[in-house]
């Protein structure tokens, strides 16, 4: 890592006051809380997309590929585009981990993890497609180069669908390795936490007996950054050669020499999209906008905004070449698509892709959490028709005009695109109740340069921590000192209770209100000598009882509503 | 600490110059002066077995066999062997004016995107890259001049502009909307008015930034770099069809724009590591350390292989789809320039690649000296290879007039650079990211 000296006039990645326990306890949130109604709401529906679409898949190898919407013309529609959009999808996370690694930025470490767990399981409905496309999946094993005793065939070396099966499987394996790698500390962080041994044994499963020593550290760098070295060139090549895909096969004599870059800004593009629709959720629903800030948002609406920009004009330098081209063909593919019958994919997409990035020129369009999830949204759909346009409107009208014909799609090419969606956010969301879904110990390796906190205490001129005096009793009887006396039954103290209910010592068990963060020993006996002894009464504090008590204890106004106390009783009660 | 341009440089800029001015003037003096003489000098260099052209024969008697009247191929075939001699002067200077001005525009190019990147490890060396980008005024005037002459015809580099040419070519009347002299020579004035501008800009707004007392300047400087940028993407693929693909006016890539953005890419940012370690190596520079170094070799080696990468996605992609049209350019290269057409291969990917591998030696200054040397020939060929054969066909060589230019932009290129750099100090004062420049390393 580069020194960890940061200039002042960088924003902070890490808001709030937040120190390196605050991490651990924010990030394993999700996964050691319950899920709550909207999780299994949507995770039923994604449930259900997926399961039609297995049912699809179900009735497309029982019957044949011949239940799609493909003709003798446009044999390869739908089936190829979804891949694509998959595969590409799947870039941003490669290219968070790796490019943005080599790059020494901060602010991936907020979002690597999801953008990696996104790149692998879209990776994986992409793979689902070309083996749905052979008709016979129990064969796929033919792609592979084996021995001629296994079946008939030798695979073709010069077929750029084989050098697919290399790319994708060689990007999946990496991209899990990177993954987990990164993972293993914060499994065994999760595992140091886990209170159950159930959840004990499996997360030390996970973490692959992880413990924190030096020498961990020391190899766990070293793999990443040659895992980083390594995937980087994976990210130019797994786009390279799909785009070869198109650049020589989609009809013959027809290519175009940009496709390689082009397809990687593409990828880039519509993978940063999906992130970011991902976590602009993510962050609300599992708490964490202290860690995934608008300023997250805002670079990842930079990279759309450059990567839009690239295609854009990789759009246009192919409409170009090819008037100046002066060759017939080329220019009618062209043609073709601008005023063909297809003429309204082909606009979507210029509108989706290279319009609509255009906004976020405006910094008040880049900060706008709304605008910015619109945007995802548009450019995912956007990207699906840049596909569709390279492949259909190329098809459709081939050399011979008696063979033009357009393609509409079956209720078996859309469940099957639905269905992947389906199994898409099947994955994610279980991933998000079960993975720590920010890299907290890459997180914590960058608290101190540019955490909000830190970053304070520098500007003040503080030091960054201050070691507890040692062999000197620190607290001195402060029971009756430091607690102010309260008169139990003072005006205050009863209208507080009427709110939020009383407690009978005799008959109720009291919780341990110091699990509440904010609530120390001290507090924890002042609340007491109040009357207040649940989670249930916490629970049920608003402003104005935050200003009762703050009237009534005088110490740190403003603290419990910080630190929302209620909120975290709530959460105290779930748990039990 | 301001730095001093040393006499011994600067007498050797001087030599490089007259040099390479004189060795041009020769290139220029032995050019053919009718197709009789053209005929005998092509005798005379076969006879001398020179430059490995034996082929050329076999070329020309494998035409001989055609349908042609043989008569006639042989006098329209001399005609042009005589127009391609008469360019060889002319390319010789068009190549290495255009690889000298292709370095600084690099250069200003990575610069951009150091400030629209807010990059916290590179403000040290922001003096220098200005230093080098100051070599854009005249290195751009030069290239104007050239591309001026060539609509006069002074010279037949761009055979779209002979009229009687396109008389005869249906491709390049459709061409014509594009491919004509007068908005051929505005194009060229726009991308090169963009770019000096920006470069003028920027540098002020650095320079203002060290008195200033605020951050505006910075903040515009940002805004100014991101603007360039985007005009740059455009201006530069157009650059690249202009004055170069369109010396193949029939054939066309892509891929062309950014096969040259590469290539001018890697080239600047190796300069900007030479002139960083021969500064230090003079004393000066103290705070630039070898991580910086590191860094600059590390963006050598990525870009190399970046370059290569698109070189073989034009290649590969023309080479399997084998559209006559298309693959002729490579065609023609394989044909006739073997040895350079590879040979830059393995100077401007497999040497970097080996040699550049190990995180040690990109911290070496004489290491990264000596394969950015590699590096630069490398690219000066890959530029050699792209206007070459479209001007001078089979009759090429490293001779007199190619080194003389080399030697003179090489010079000149020298003496801008280094006397840029004794104008400011070499250190910005109070860029906001400075302090994260000086105190880098890992």
């Amino acid at each position: 890592m580069a020194s960890h000296y940061e200039a002042p006039i960088r924003k902070p990645l890490v808001l709030g006051d937040k120190g390196y326990h605050d991490v651990s306890v924010d990030i394993a949130g999700p996964v050691e809380g319950k899920a709550n109604k909207q999780w299994w709401i949507v995770f039923s529906i994604a449930l259900v997309a997926f399961l039609w679409g297995v049912g699809c898949i179900i009735y497309t190898i029982s019957t044949g590929i011949g239940v799609w919407g493909l003709n003798k013309t446009v044999n390869w529609a739908w089936d190829i585009t979804n891949f694509v959009w998959w595969v590409g999808i799947g870039h941003a996370g490669t290219l968070i981990s790796a490019v943005l690694l080599l790059f020494r930025q901060k602010w991936r470490m907020a979002i690597n993890r999801s953008a990696e767990a996104m790149t692998i399981f879209s990776v994986i409905q992409a793979g689902l497609f070309p083996i749905i496309h052979m008709g016979r999946p129990w064969l796929a094993y033919w792609v592979l180069p084996i021995p001629n005793q296994f079946g008939s065939l030798w695979v073709n070396f010069n077929s750029p669908l084989l050098w697919d099966v290399f790319a994708i499987s060689t990007y999946l394996s990496v991209s899990l390795v990177f993954w987990w790698t990164g993972l293993l500390p914060d499994f065994a962080m999760i595992r140091d936490r886990a209170v159950k041994p159930f959840q004990k044994k499996i997360y030390s499963l996970l973490s692959f007996g992880w413990t924190g020593r030096a020498k961990d550290w020391q190899r766990f760098e070293e793999v990443s950054l040659v895992l980083a070295g390594l995937a980087t060139p994976l990210v130019l090549s797994v786009h390279t050669i799909v785009s070869f895909d198109f650049a020589t096969s989609v009809i013959p004599g027809w290519h175009t020499t940009i496709f390689p870059p082009y397809f990687v800004a593409g990828a880039i593009f519509s993978g940063f999209a999906m992130v970011q629709t991902l976590l602009i959720i993510m962050r609300k629903v599992c708490n964490l906008e202290a860690y995934i800030t608008v300023q997250h948002i805002e670079l990842m609406n930079i990279v759309i905004m450059i990567t839009g920009s690239i295609v854009g004009c990789a759009y246009i330098t192919e409409l170009f070449i090819a008037w100046y081209s002066g060759v017939e063909y080329e220019q009618y593919a062209f043609l073709n698509r601008a005023t063909g019958p297809y003429w309204w994919a082909y606009w979507s997409m210029m509108t989706c892709n290279v319009f609509s990035p255009q906004f976020m020129w405006f910094k008040k369009l880049r900060t706008s959490i709304m605008f910015s999830f619109f945007i995802s949204i548009v450019v995912n759909i956007g990207m699906w028709f840049e596909r569709f346009v390279i492949i259909v409107t190329s098809l459709h009208r081939d050399y011979l005009p008696s063979s033009w014909t357009m393609f509409s799609p079956t209720f078996v090419d859309i469940g099957i695109f639905i269905g992947t969606i389906g199994f898409f956010f099947v994955l994610f969301l279980l991933y998000s109740r079960t993975f720590p879904v920010i890299a907290q110990a890459e997180v914590k390796s960058i608290l101190k340069s540019s955490g909000e906190r830190y970053k304070v205490l520098r500007a003040e001129g503080k030091p960054l921590y201050t070691m507890p005096a040692r062999g000197v009793i620190i607290e001195v009887e402060p029971e009756q000192e430091e607690v102010p006396e309260i008169a139990p039954q003072g005006q205050p103290v009863l209208q507080l209770l009427d709110r939020i209910g009383k407690f009978d010592i005799g008959s109720q068990i009291p919780d341990d209100l110091k699990k509440v963060k904010g609530i120390g020993p001290l507090m924890e006996k002042t609340l007491n000598k109040i009357g207040i002894f649940s989670f249930l009464q916490v629970s049920k504090m608003t402003e104005k009882e935050y200003n009762l008590l703050d009237s009534i204890t005088g110490s740190f106004p403003g603290r419990a509503q910080r630190d929302d106390w209620a909120g975290q009783a709530r959460k105290l009660i779930n748990l039990d | 600490m301001k730095y001093t341009f040393s006499n011994r440089l600067k007498i050797g800029s001087y030599i490089a110059m007259a040099l390479g001015l004189i060795m041009l003037a020769a290139g220029f003096m032995s050019t053919p002066s009718s197709v009789e003489e053209a005929k005998a000098m092509v005798a005379a260099s076969h006879a001398d077995g020179h430059g490995g052209h034996g082929e050329a024969d076999t070329h020309g008697a494998a035409h001989g066999e055609g349908e042609h009247a043989a008569a006639g191929h042989d006098a329209a075939h001399d005609e042009h062997v005589y127009h391609q001699l008469k360019n060889r002067p002319w390319s010789a200077l068009y190549v290495a004016a255009f690889f000298f001005f292709m370095i600084a525009l690099g250069v200003l190019a990575f610069y951009a995107v150091q400030h629209a990147a807010q990059a916290g490890w590179s403000p040290l060396l922001f003096r220098i890259m200005e230093g080098i980008t100051a070599y854009l005024v005249p290195g751009g005037i030069i290239v104007f001049v050239i591309l001026v002459l060539s609509v006069l015809h002074f010279n037949h580099l761009f055979t779209w502009m002979d009229a009687e040419v396109v008389e005869h070519d249906a491709l390049l009347q459709g061409k014509k909307g594009y491919l004509n002299p007068t908005f051929f020579l505005v194009r060229a004035a726009i991308f090169l008015g963009g770019w000096i501008a920006y470069r003028q800009i920027s540098r002020r707004l650095s320079l203002a930034h060290d008195k200033a007392e605020d951050n505006s300047n910075f903040k515009k400087n940002f805004r100014w770099s991101a603007g360039f940028l985007v005009f740059y993407l455009v201006s530069e693929s157009m650059m690249s069809w202009d004055w170069i693909m369109s010396l193949d006016p029939h054939w066309f890539s892509t891929l062309f724009g950014w096969y040259v953005f590469a290539s001018m890419f890697v080239s600047g940012i190796t300069v900007i590591a030479m002139v960083t370690i021969y500064l230090k190596s003079k004393g000066y520079l103290e705070e630039v350390n070898n991580s910086h170094i590191h860094d600059l070799a590390k963006f050598m080696f990525g870009i190399s292989i970046f370059w290569t990468y698109l070189w073989f996605s034009q290649f590969m992609l023309i080479w399997y789809a084998n559209i006559p049209e298309e693959v002729t350019y490579f065609v023609t290269r394989i044909e006739h320039y073997k040895l350079p057409f590879f040979g830059m291969l393995a100077l401007n990917f497999i040497f970097p690649l080996l040699v550049l591998m190990n995180s040690d030696y990109k911290r070496v200054n004489w290491f990264v000296i000596m394969t950015g040397i590699i590096i630069l020939f490398g690219h000066y060929m890959d530029v050699f290879n792209m206007v070459m054969p479209a001007t001078v066909g089979e009759n090429w060589h490293l001779g007199i007039p190619e080194i003389g230019g080399i030697l003179f932009f090489g010079g000149l290129f020298i003496f801008i650079v280094f006397n840029a750099l004794t104008k400011e100090e070499l250190t910005p004062k109070r860029n906001p990211f400075l302090e994260e420049s000086r105190q880098f390393h890992y």
